[in-house]
């Protein structure tokens, strides 16, 4: 949480009037939840003129290493790349592998990955709407995400055993069943929030201070959307309609009839509140996903211990709570991948932040980047 | 407070077709481009020479690539392979742009003036891989600290910390 | 010499409240905003709680003393207590029970207004003493929100003066009559909104709150000289709501000795209950619209309380 004012400079605009540009460094740890990104600002008394992010505070060489593991042991090299969607990270390397192995995913499997998948984006989208919140003051607005999205991570420890990384979406299908009792619980939980979710937009989005400190902050034009490469929420909220699910449809989500929230200013309120409808939208996704699921295995027959793809490359994304997330994977015939790209939604957001935040104070800015919602495991990689 | 608007986009069939629809519009529109189009695990791919790339990718961009998906570079020992990845909302399908550029002289025209998207990604590119992008506004280092030697994920880095995973298998 | 030991009592007795009233408000608002929250709050440390914050104190007391190098070691020193005192002084004007309250004196509105406009200075060398640029920015924020919200507070309550027609806190407690509840309810709101902005808290804590970002004005203090800027928090909380609550809300009501007392301080609590709810339900201004709400939307307000207040006194 340290500033260090680097220097002071003294600048010209375009008058020539000497203008005392304050460079001011936002470290790379900081008590918002947001996670290792050190920001730096330059400031013309209190107004930001330049805004730099400087990323690799997490880059751990997860690219690198996938080189040196089998298609299985990467699995849960994903579940930490965007480890607030864990099962959404799985699923995007999963179908890249599926799609280069040519592997056919039962059916069953499908709908349970459809329905983890946005549980998870429920979850991960608490954890933005909430890290909105902290950052603004709101905390109860915070806390009573987070009871939410604890409702979900209670599912998922019921499922897979774990909290936040689950390394259950394995190529050919998932890990295991889904345990007795899970879809009634899953049910309940699924019932019970489109009414908290409410409650929450209504404490939080509909508060007169939280509009004033998020509304006509930091706005996105759906052209520099679309040119920035921008997708998912921060998309959406500048009124650009793109989602994979709909779009480029995979997995069973044709089958499954929902709606796609979109904006129409490209603020941070805007931004903030389609993470909370696709979320309302998501618990019918969830729902008709229940109803649907038949019985049936979850895990491809006939699939070999050491998967071995012939030689070739392919890519595959899906729609994370982010945006596009994509796998590439490059094979040589060997149990390894040769190369493995992810495609975060997370840094190519994050372009945007030295274009939003210009012309905003520093207390905006931290409310940009949260609306940005980045998580750094996919950033960095 | 009211609902935010839903706008519901059309499906298409299945991907087979798309792809069909894609080639017709490819050879129809720039027949050049026809021979060096393929489609391969079920997705498209145009692969170029590195001179014709830039074009190439404006072309695409007309065509109705308007999304910038990743660039990204695998190293094959003699050469380095380009993977760019596009995107289009009216085929409703993505392809990759392949080119490839020789190891020892790893340089290629940039394309951040087609796509601002692509800024990031070709630094990226340049620091892990060490490919130069000529006519770049910024480039440098972005996830390696700025007086890191060596670009990793290339095939032959070698780094005194990386230790070699024993082939058991 | 017996004034001298009285005074020097009183002030003991002053800074004792002051500990105690950050000790309740300490417990009190955990648990509030705790039950918000869909938690429990304290409840470990002694019956629900009760103890928690003093062995935070105890904590508190044995950490390190620790000053900046960079810092200016007296002023760092001595702004903590800067802040402190004039809230001290100001609870010795607020009337506790009916016809008595500490110093009464024949303008004790004035005082209980005027002597916490001293913490500015606490705050501002405060921001100063961190040898952090950005702390002193957030320093002057601070000064710059407490000097204005002191506007429209000083009018609200000023409004009650033209009606009581006197500026003796006993008398004005003594003249409240029921209509009061109607006329006042702006000046009643004017005066809490500008309150919590005059404390830093709730909605307008910004300038702490930055520092969540950038170092504060307090955040180079630890143990017990944060603990210090602490207690004047709640010491000017525990003064703002039992003075709101004598003179516009009524206060003992007329009743004699222990039992107005009580009545009083059930409704101190209750504002600060109302006080610690908002701050846990909203999100926090920006400076520039915490600004342009005091000036542009409470003054006018308060304006108009006055006149109306004025309108009333002439006709009585």
């Amino acid at each position: 949480m340290t500033i260090e004012i680097e220097s002071r400079r003294s600048v010209t605009d375009e008058a020539g009037r000497g203008v005392d540009e304050l460079v001011v460094n936002i470290g790379p740890s900081h008590p918002s939840t947001h996670g290792v990104c050190r920001v730096i600002a330059h400031l013309d008394g209190e107004v930001v003129v330049k805004a730099e992010p400087v990323i690799g505070y997490l880059h751990r060489g997860i690219e690198k290493m996938a080189e040196n593991r089998t298609y299985l042991q990467v699995v849960p090299l994903t579940d930490r790349l965007d480890y607030v969607g864990s099962m959404y990270a799985n699923w995007a390397y999963c179908r890249a592998v599926e799609r280069l192995a040519d592997i056919r995913v039962p059916e069953r499997a499908e709908y349970i990955r459809v329905i983890v998948c946005e549980l998870q984006r429920i979850a991960s989208h608490m954890m933005g709407v909430g890290a909105s919140g902290a950052d603004t003051g709101a905390f109860t607005a915070f806390v009573y995400a987070f009871d939410i999205r604890e409702r979900i991570v209670e599912l998922f420890e019921l499922l897979c055993g774990a909290r936040l990384t689950y390394n259950y979406v394995r190529p050919g299908g998932v890990s295991a069943d889904l345990p007795d009792g899970w879809i009634e619980a899953c049910r309940a939980v699924v019932r019970a929030a489109p009414a908290r979710l409410r409650e929450l937009d209504d404490l939080f989005f509909g508060n007169y201070i939280a509009a004033g400190r998020m509304r006509g902050i930091g706005v996105l034009s759906a052209e520099d959307a679309v040119a920035w490469g921008a997708t998912g929420p921060v998309a959406r909220g500048s009124g650009v309609p793109f989602d994979l699910r709909k779009d480029d449809p995979y997995s069973v989500y044709p089958r499954l009839d929902f709606d796609v929230p979109v904006g129409e200013s490209g603020d941070a309120f805007d931004r903030g509140r389609v993470k909370l409808f696709e979320s309302i939208e998501s618990c019918r996704i969830i729902e008709q996903a229940l109803d649907q699921i038949e019985a049936g295995p979850v895990k491809a027959s006939g699939l070999p211990r050491l998967i071995r793809p012939r030689p070739g490359d392919a890519y595959d994304h899906i729609e994370s709570a982010r945006g596009s997330l994509g796998v590439y994977l490059v094979s040589d015939g060997s149990p390894r991948p040769y190369r493995m790209k992810v495609r975060s939604p997370a840094f190519c957001n994050l372009q945007l932040l030295g274009r939003l935040a210009v012309g905003h104070t520093v207390s905006d800015l931290v409310v940009i980047l949260g609306s940005l919602d980045p998580v750094f495991g996919e950033v960095d990689r | 407070m009211s609902d935010l608007s839903a706008i519901p986009v059309p499906v298409p069939a299945d991907a087979g077709s798309s792809l069909e629809v894609l080639r017709e519009a490819l050879c129809s529109v720039h027949p050049d481009l026809c021979p060096l189009f393929s489609i391969e695990f079920a997705d498209s791919v145009l692969m170029v020479s590195r001179a014709q790339l830039h074009a190439t990718a404006a072309k695409l961009k007309e065509l109705g690539f308007e999304r910038f998906g990743f660039v990204t570079a695998v190293d094959f020992g003699d050469d380095f392979e380009l993977v760019y990845r596009l995107q289009s909302t009216r085929f409703g399908v993505g392809m990759s742009l392949k080119t490839e550029v020789p190891r020892d002289e790893p340089a290629i025209e940039t394309i951040t003036d087609l796509w601002p998207a692509a800024n990031w990604h070709e630094r990226e590119v340049y620091d892990l891989m060490g490919i130069e992008f000529i006519g770049h506004p910024d480039l440098r280092r972005i996830l390696l600290p700025d007086d890191w030697v060596g670009h990793p994920l290339r095939k032959d880095y070698h780094d005194d910390d990386v230790i070699p995973r024993p082939d058991y298998i | 010499m017996t004034s001298t030991l009285i005074g020097l009592l009183f002030g003991l007795l002053a800074g004792l409240a002051i500990a105690l009233a950050a000790l309740f408000g300490v417990w009190w608002e955990r648990k509030v905003s705790g039950r918000i929250q869909l938690r429990f709050g304290p409840q470990q440390a002694g019956p629900a709680g009760l103890f928690q914050t003093l062995a935070d104190t105890v904590k508190l007391v044995l950490k390190e003393d620790v000053t900046p190098a960079a810092a200016d070691r007296t002023i760092f020193k001595w702004a903590p207590l800067l802040v402190f005192t004039p809230v001290a002084l100001s609870l010795l004007a607020v009337p506790f029970a009916t016809g008595f309250a500490p110093l009464d004196t024949g303008v004790g509105m004035l005082l209980f207004l005027a002597v916490p406009s001293v913490s500015v200075l606490g705050v501002l060398l405060g921001g100063w003493a961190s040898a952090n640029t950005y702390g002193t920015l957030g320093g002057m924020r601070g000064a710059a929100q407490m000097v204005s919200y002191e506007v429209p507070r000083t009018l609200s309550v000023l409004s009650l003066v033209v009606v009581a027609g006197s500026m003796r806190p006993t008398i004005v407690m003594g003249a409240w009559r029921w209509w009061w509840l109607p006329l006042f309810a702006a000046g009643f709101l004017i005066y809490l909104i500008s309150s919590i902005a005059e404390m830093n808290r709730g909605p307008f804590d910004l300038p702490e709150a930055e520092s969540e970002l950038v170092a504060g004005y307090f955040a180079d203090y630890t143990g017990i000289r944060w603990a210090i800027f602490m207690m004047s928090e709640y010491g000017a909380m525990l003064a703002a709501s039992t003075f709101g609550a004598a003179v516009f809300l009524g206060g003992t009501n007329g009743l004699p000795g222990a039992l107005g007392v009580i009545v009083l301080l059930l409704k101190a609590v209750a504002i600060t209950t109302v006080v610690i709810w908002v701050k846990w339900t909203f999100p926090r201004f920006r400076q520039d619209q915490l600004m342009a709400f005091a000036w542009k939307v409470l003054t006018p307000l308060a304006l108009l309380q006055l006149l109306v207040a004025g309108i009333v006194a002439i006709w009585l």
